[in-house]
């Protein structure tokens, strides 16, 4: 019994570290309608920034995160405007793959910056472990912090999105672009300012992910983000209480299956779970069903 | 402007050709130079250039030249640096460093009859049905086999858990001899854990291990997972004796490692800096001096490589014309009868390619490797 609540934990701490990720996934999903790729290296970028600041600046770790937030903050209004903002008016399609596309200059860019070779990343959590029944179950205290990251975010986007004037602008153009901009919004700022809090909200998994998985690479975020995705389609993409639920739930997911069935087949367990839900259920757990006109 | 530009480039192609003694015997190489297995690389590179050095440095000219490239671990790389490297001329190869890329190498030099030597690819299928590629390290069996055997023989532990990668050749082939040698010993494998190249969260098999028991964690892997491995199992207030083999030499050099997880973790390795014979100490002098580090012993096996090259050269008598494919046969008779010394012991090989000598085992202690068996 105390092994399954150890891998329950196990599950959690992972769960928590996708669902941070999924949360900035789905809230630029939830406002531009658009999936952007280039999420996960987003928070790679974060990772490298703080890893610098801490590495050779020796600045302390909560600076180094500040200091991560606000560059991906530039970096993906930088990357909204430059390469995202020209496709307004262009299908989806052509976004999704522009969006493939920075991903992989984002990660090639990192190659040439910061080199290939991993780099062990100091875990910017100083809190302690958690021992509970007799110091068998232990919970890290990266896990802790990523937990509380999360409900302080879920509940800090909730309340933007449902009470500031930005936040309603936000919500307007989620519904309808056009009307909004009839509306007098301004809708190109409302999806930039997206992507800058979308694009901090990355930092800061970018830090977290790697201080409960210490190695970092330029394709550190790739996998990481793909899940958190996953996570975002199985909580109901747009929703952010869903992002939430449904990484937690998919990393729980992916631990017992590592567990009890085969731990080379981790990833398959994720795969298989964003496949049953587009099957049985296409909007997720927490999605609203709407009909896309065609 | 612009034909001053022409003239300098002229002038520096010159100076190149210069350079390249037309009397040297030409040996080329790859290695991951950059990637995820780059230290292994950089190791091996650092530690030939040093013997290139000592050898032209003894004979009072340029009697070998080395041409080492970057393969980044990747087959397909390593074959373009093969092909590189033979239109510079080589004669023969020190390489490749990593198994995949030996193994892909391996047979393209078998096809074009190119003598190989191996610092440290150490996967059976490396040597297997191919008359010209040798090694300087342990094949996997042996280093499975050895660990079992040194385990057992300094009774270290009865219990043991074994984590290893099963989607890389290395690591299979040393768990599988492992465990066939485990059980011999009367070693009682208490956990299995397996992940794949992808695996960042490794909770699920430090748990199992920790469950099961083991006193002992056997970690026939590269040092990347590895350092992950130590983290998650110092997260879980876990503290067995961890024991790798030679893909655990170069955890220390990862940028930003806490060398402290590391601390008490021993690996069989054929050589330790600290032994104190006049081949180790000038080495690992003449090594810290230049770059900066301590050998490990990826450098060292490249050493040996190098030097006995050289000696299986000189003795088959060949000379900077002598063709690779002639090199090829003059060497594979030659290395039948070499026997060396080297850093990494005394060398004999058979006409596998697989080499005989003994292993030893080192610890990490504040930092640094330290030969066990010294205390």
């Amino acid at each position: 019994m105390t092994l399954f609540l150890s891998y329950l934990i196990n599950g959690i701490s992972l769960g928590s570290v996708y669902a941070i990720i999924a949360l900035g996934y789905t809230m630029v999903y939830g406002i531009a309608k658009m999936l952007n790729f280039a999420h996960g290296d987003v928070i790679m970028v974060g990772a490298y920034v703080s890893f610098c600041a801490i590495q050779y600046l020796n600045l302390p770790p909560w600076v180094s995160v500040i200091l991560a937030m606000i560059l991906c903050t530039a970096l993906g209004v930088i990357i909204e405007g430059l390469a995202y903002k020209p496709l307004r008016q262009a299908p989806s399609l052509a976004v999704l793959i522009t969006a493939i596309g920075m991903s992989y200059l984002l990660q090639n860019s990192a190659l040439l910056i910061w080199g290939a070779n991993p780099k062990s990343f100091p875990s910017v959590v100083n809190i302690g472990n958690i021992s509970l029944l007799d110091g068998r179950l232990l919970i890290t205290g990266v896990t802790i912090v990523t937990i509380l990251a999360n409900i302080v975010i879920m509940v800090a986007l909730t309340l933007f999105t449902g009470r500031t004037k930005m936040g309603k602008a936000m919500r307007a153009v989620s519904e309808d672009k056009g009307a909004a901009e009839l509306m007098g919004i301004n809708v190109n700022t409302t999806i930039s300012v997206t992507f800058a809090i979308g694009s901090a909200l990355a930092a800061v998994a970018g830090v977290l992910l790697c201080s409960a998985y210490p190695t970092l690479m330029p394709t550190t975020g790739s996998m990481p983000g793909i899940k958190a995705f996953t996570a975002a389609v199985f909580g109901g993409i747009g929703s952010i209480p869903g992002a939430m639920i449904g990484g937690i739930l998919l990393g729980i997911i992916e631990i017992l299956g590592k567990a009890y069935i085969s731990t080379e087949l981790g990833d398959a367990f994720v795969f298989a779970v964003l496949i049953i839900v587009l099957l049985f259920r296409p909007s997720g757990l927490f999605g609203k069903n709407v009909r896309e006109k065609v | 402007m612009k034909k001053l530009i022409i003239a300098a480039l002229c002038l520096a192609m010159i100076a190149m050709t210069a350079l390249a003694s037309a009397d040297a015997i030409k040996i080329g190489g790859s290695g991951p130079l950059t990637g995820p297995a780059a230290d292994y690389g950089i190791s091996v590179k650092n530690g030939a250039e040093i013997a290139v050095e000592e050898i032209n440095a003894k004979a009072g000219e340029t009697v070998i030249e080395l041409n080492f490239q970057d393969d980044e671990h990747d087959p397909e790389k390593a074959i373009n640096a093969f092909n590189d490297v033979l239109d510079w001329g080589a004669q023969m190869i020190a390489g490749t460093v990593t198994t995949s890329p030996c193994i892909a190498v391996g047979a393209q030099a078998f096809e074009d009859r190119v003598f190989m030597l191996t610092p440290s690819a150490s996967s059976v299928d490396v040597i297997a049905d191919k008359d010209n590629v040798y090694q300087v390290c342990f094949t996997d069996p042996a280093q499975g086999a050895a660990s079992a055997d040194y385990i057992s023989g300094h009774k270290l532990a009865t219990k043991v858990a074994v984590i290893y990668n099963n989607a890389d050749a290395y690591s299979t082939g040393i768990y599988q001899t492992f465990e066939g040698a485990a059980a011999e010993k009367g070693l009682e494998l208490v956990y299995i854990g397996t992940f794949t190249d992808d695996t960042t969260d490794f909770s699920v098999q430090v748990t199992g291990a920790k469950e099961a028991g083991a006193e002992l964690v056997f970690l026939p892997i590269y040092y990347t997972p590895a350092s992950m491995i130590l983290q998650q199992a110092k997260n879980m207030d876990y503290a067995p004796i961890f024991f790798g083999v030679d893909g655990l030499d170069g955890i220390l050099s990862i940028e930003g490692f806490d060398t402290s997880l590391a601390e008490g973790v021993m690996l069989l390795t054929p050589f330790s800096a600290d032994a104190t014979d006049d081949l180790t100490v000038n080495f690992v002098k003449t090594y810290t001096e230049k770059f900066g580090t301590v050998p490990s012993q990826f450098a060292a096996d490249a050493y040996d490589t190098v030097y006995a090259l050289y000696n299986a050269s000189v003795k088959a008598g060949i000379t900077a014309e002598t063709k690779a494919e002639e090199a090829c046969d003059k060497l594979i008779a030659a290395f039948q009868e070499l026997e060396m010394t080297g850093l990494t012991g005394t060398m004999t090989w058979d006409s596998t390619g697989a080499v005989t000598k003994t292993p030893t085992a080192v610890i990490i202690k504040d930092g640094a490797y330290v030969g066990a068996d010294v205390q």
